[in-house]
C-alpha cells in the first residue's frame, strides 16, 4: 500500500472513530446525565427519595454495566439492524456504543454528584430553593469540575469501545487494525493505528483535565 | 400579648435507626417573640440541631405543630413552604457556601431563587457585602476566604432575602475566639438594628452570654429550663443549666479533691451588689474565714455579672450565719451539694 492510500485510509478511520466516539458520548450523556441525576435525587439521602424508582433504575444500570461490551453488541445486533437497517458500519456501532455507555455515564455522573457537600444542598433547601433549582444551580454547578473529568474518562472509554467494535465490522480505526494489521499481517499498519489511538486518548485526557481545572474555582 | 414569630407546639421527632426508635425531641413547646435573640444551648447530642431544623422543616416533626408568624408551617405544600423558608434564613457551622461561586455570587443565590430581577440583584448583593465589611472581597471564592470571612458571606447571603428570622446553627463553633467575637458582634448588630429575630444554637455559654436575651437549656431532647439569660445566670435551677453556666475549666472538668466540698455556695453579684465589699465585710463581722474557689467577671449582653464560688465555714452554725448575712445583703446564691459538682436541683 502506498503512503497516499494509507493516509487516506487512516484519515477516514480517524474521522469515523471520532464520529462514533463523540456522537456516542454526546447521546450517552443525553441519557446518562438525567439518569445519574435522578439516581442521586431519588436516593435514600436525596432531595426527593423515591425508593422503588431508585432500586429499579439502579438495577437496570447494573445489569447493562455488567455485560462486556462485545457481548452486548452482538446480542443487540439483530435489533439494531431492525431499527436502523444495518448491523455494521459507523452508525450501527454508534447505536451499540450508546446502548452500552449510558449506564456507565449515569454512574460517573452519580459519583460526581455524590461529592457535592450535603451541607450546601441543605443550605439551598433552607433558602426555599425548589428541587429543580437545587439540581440546576447547586448539584450540577458544584460538581462541574468532577463532571468534566468524568466526561473525559467516559469519552476515552467509549473510544475504546468503538475500537473493539471494529472487530465486528464496526468501522473506524479498530476496523483498520483488524483488517489490515491482523488479517493481512501488516504490523506496521497495526502499530500506526495504535499510535493514532494513543494520540487521540492523550488529547481527550488533556482537554478534560485542563477544562476541569479551569472551571474549578476551588483551586485558584 | 407579645407576638410570637416562631411557635413550636408539642413537637416530637423520632428517628428510625437500626437499633430501633430514637427520640430526638420530646414534646417541645417553645415560643419565640419578634426581636428576640433566643439561645438554645445543650451538650452535643442533646437534640438542639434537630430542634432548629424543625423550625424551617428541614426535619419534619413526627408530631406537633410549627408556626411561623402565626401561620402553620407543618402540612404546607412544598411551594408554600419554600415561600415561607425565604423569610427564615439559616447560617451554619461549616458555612455551606457554594464553592464554585464567588462571594457576590453566593449572595446572589437566594435572590435568584426568589426571582429578584437581574437588574436589581447585584446592587443589593453589593450593599450586603458592605454590611458585612467585605466590599473588597466580592470576587473572591470561598476557598480564598478565611473562616470568619466565609461566615460573613453566609450572613450577607442570609440577609439577602430580607428574612424575619435567622437561625444560627453553631455559627461560631468552627472559628477562633477573636473571630467568634466579631461574628457575634455582627449578629448582635443585625438583631438590634434590623430587628431580625435570632435563634442561636450553641454548646458554648459565651455565645449565649454575648448574644442572647433569652435561653432554653435542652437535654436529652427536652427543654429543661428556659427564661431570661440574666435570671438563669443568677439562679440556674436544673443540673443541666448549672453544668453550662458554671465556670469552665478545672472546676468543671475535675471534681475538687484538695479543698473541702462542705458548705459551698455560688454567688452572683450584679450592679446592685457589686459596689460593696460584701464578702470582706462578712468575714470581718462574723470573724469566720471563707475559702475562695472561683471568681470571675462575666459580661451578659450589656451588663456585667460577678460570679464566685466560696467554701463557707466548716461548722454548720457559722455557715448558716454566713448564709443569713448574704441573704440580708441581697446577694443571689445557690448552695452546692457536698458530693455534687453542680449543686442540688432546685424544685421549681
Amino acid at each position: 500500500m502506498d503512503t497516499h492510500t494509507l493516509l487516506q485510509l487512516l484519515g477516514e478511520g480517524t474521522v469515523q472513530t471520532l464520529i462514533m466516539t463523540l456522537v456516542g458520548t454526546l447521546v450517552s450523556y443525553l441519557i446518562g446525565l438525567p439518569v445519574g441525576v435522578s439516581l442521586i435525587v431519588t436516593g435514600p439521602n436525596g432531595i426527593k427519595p423515591v425508593g422503588w424508582y431508585n432500586k429499579i433504575m439502579g438495577f437496570i444500570v447494573n445489569v447493562i454495566r455488567s455485560m462486556p461490551f462485545l457481548i452486548l453488541m452482538i446480542a443487540f445486533m439483530p435489533y439494531i439492524r431492525k431499527i436502523i437497517g444495518t448491523g455494521i458500519g459507523t452508525w450501527a456501532t454508534t447505536a451499540a456504543l450508546i446502548l452500552a455507555a449510558w449506564p456507565f455515564v449515569a454512574r460517573m455522573v452519580e459519583q460526581s454528584l455524590l461529592e457535592v457537600d450535603p451541607g450546601v444542598v441543605e443550605a439551598a433547601q433552607a433558602m426555599g430553593a425548589s428541587n429543580m433549582q437545587i439540581i440546576r444551580k447547586v448539584l450540577l454547578l458544584e460538581a462541574r469540575p468532577s463532571l468534566l473529568n468524568g466526561a473525559a474518562v467516559a469519552t476515552i472509554t467509549i473510544l475504546g469501545y468503538s475500537a473493539m467494535a471494529g472487530t465486528l465490522g464496526g468501522g473506524g480505526l479498530g476496523d483498520i487494525a483488524i483488517r489490515y494489521g491482523h488479517y493481512r499481517f501488516q504490523p506496521t499498519i497495526m502499530w500506526i493505528t495504535i499510535l493514532v489511538l494513543v494520540v487521540l486518548v492523550q488529547i481527550m485526557q488533556e482537554i478534560g483535565v485542563k477544562l476541569a481545572a479551569k472551571m474549578d474555582n476551588r483551586l485558584n | 400579648m407579645a407576638e410570637h414569630i416562631i411557635s413550636l407546639q408539642g413537637v416530637t421527632k423520632e428517628f428510625d435507626t437500626k437499633g430501633g426508635k430514637v427520640v430526638a425531641l420530646k414534646d417541645i413547646n417553645l415560643d419565640i417573640e419578634k426581636g428576640d435573640s433566643y439561645g438554645i444551648i445543650g451538650l452535643s447530642g442533646a437534640g438542639k440541631s434537630t430542634l432548629v431544623r424543625t423550625i424551617n422543616l428541614l426535619e419534619q416533626p413526627t408530631e406537633g405543630k410549627v408556626l411561623f408568624d402565626g401561620n402553620l408551617l407543618t402540612g404546607l405544600g412544598s411551594k408554600e413552604l419554600n415561600l415561607s423558608r425565604r423569610k427564615i434564613s439559616m447560617i451554619f457551622q461549616q458555612f455551606n457556601l457554594l464553592m464554585q461561586r464567588d462571594a457576590l455570587g453566593n449572595i446572589l443565590f437566594p435572590l435568584e431563587i426568589a426571582g429578584v430581577p437581574k437588574a436589581e440583584a447585584p446592587e443589593k448583593a453589593k450593599e450586603l457585602l458592605k454590611v458585612v465589611d467585605l466590599e473588597d472581597r466580592a470576587h473572591s471564592y470561598p476557598s480564598q476566604l478565611s473562616g470568619g470571612q466565609k461566615q460573613r458571606v453566609a450572613i450577607a447571603r442570609a440577609l439577602a432575602s430580607d428574612p424575619e428570622v435567622i437561625l444560627c446553627d453553631e455559627a461560631t463553633s468552627a472559628l477562633d475566639p477573636k473571630t467568634t467575637r466579631s461574628i457575634l458582634g455582627l449578629l448582635h448588630k443585625i438583631n438590634e438594628e434590623r430587628g431580625i429575630t435570632l435563634v442561636v444554637i450553641t454548646h458554648e455559654m459565651e455565645v449565649i452570654k454575648q448574644l442572647c436575651n433569652k435561653v432554653a437549656v435542652i437535654e436529652n431532647g427536652e427543654i429543661v429550663e428556659r427564661g431570661e439569660v440574666q435570671e438563669i445566670f443568677k439562679k440556674p435551677k436544673t443540673k443541666a443549666a448549672r453544668k453550662l453556666f458554671f465556670p469552665d475549666g478545672d472546676y468543671r472538668e475535675k471534681p475538687l479533691t484538695k479543698t473541702s466540698t462542705k458548705n459551698r455556695v455560688r454567688l452572683v453579684f450584679d450592679e446592685a451588689t457589686a459596689g460593696e465589699p460584701i464578702i470582706a465585710n462578712m468575714i470581718m463581722e462574723l470573724g469566720a474565714p471563707v475559702n475562695f474557689l472561683y471568681a470571675n467577671l462575666d459580661v451578659l449582653g450589656e451588663s456585667q455579672k460577678g460570679q464566685m464560688v466560696l467554701c463557707l465555714a466548716a461548722d454548720k452554725e457559722t455557715a448558716d450565719k454566713q448564709k443569713e448575712y448574704l441573704k440580708a445583703k441581697n446577694v443571689e446564691f445557690i448552695e452546692i451539694d457536698e458530693d455534687d459538682e453542680y449543686g442540688e436541683e432546685v424544685k421549681a
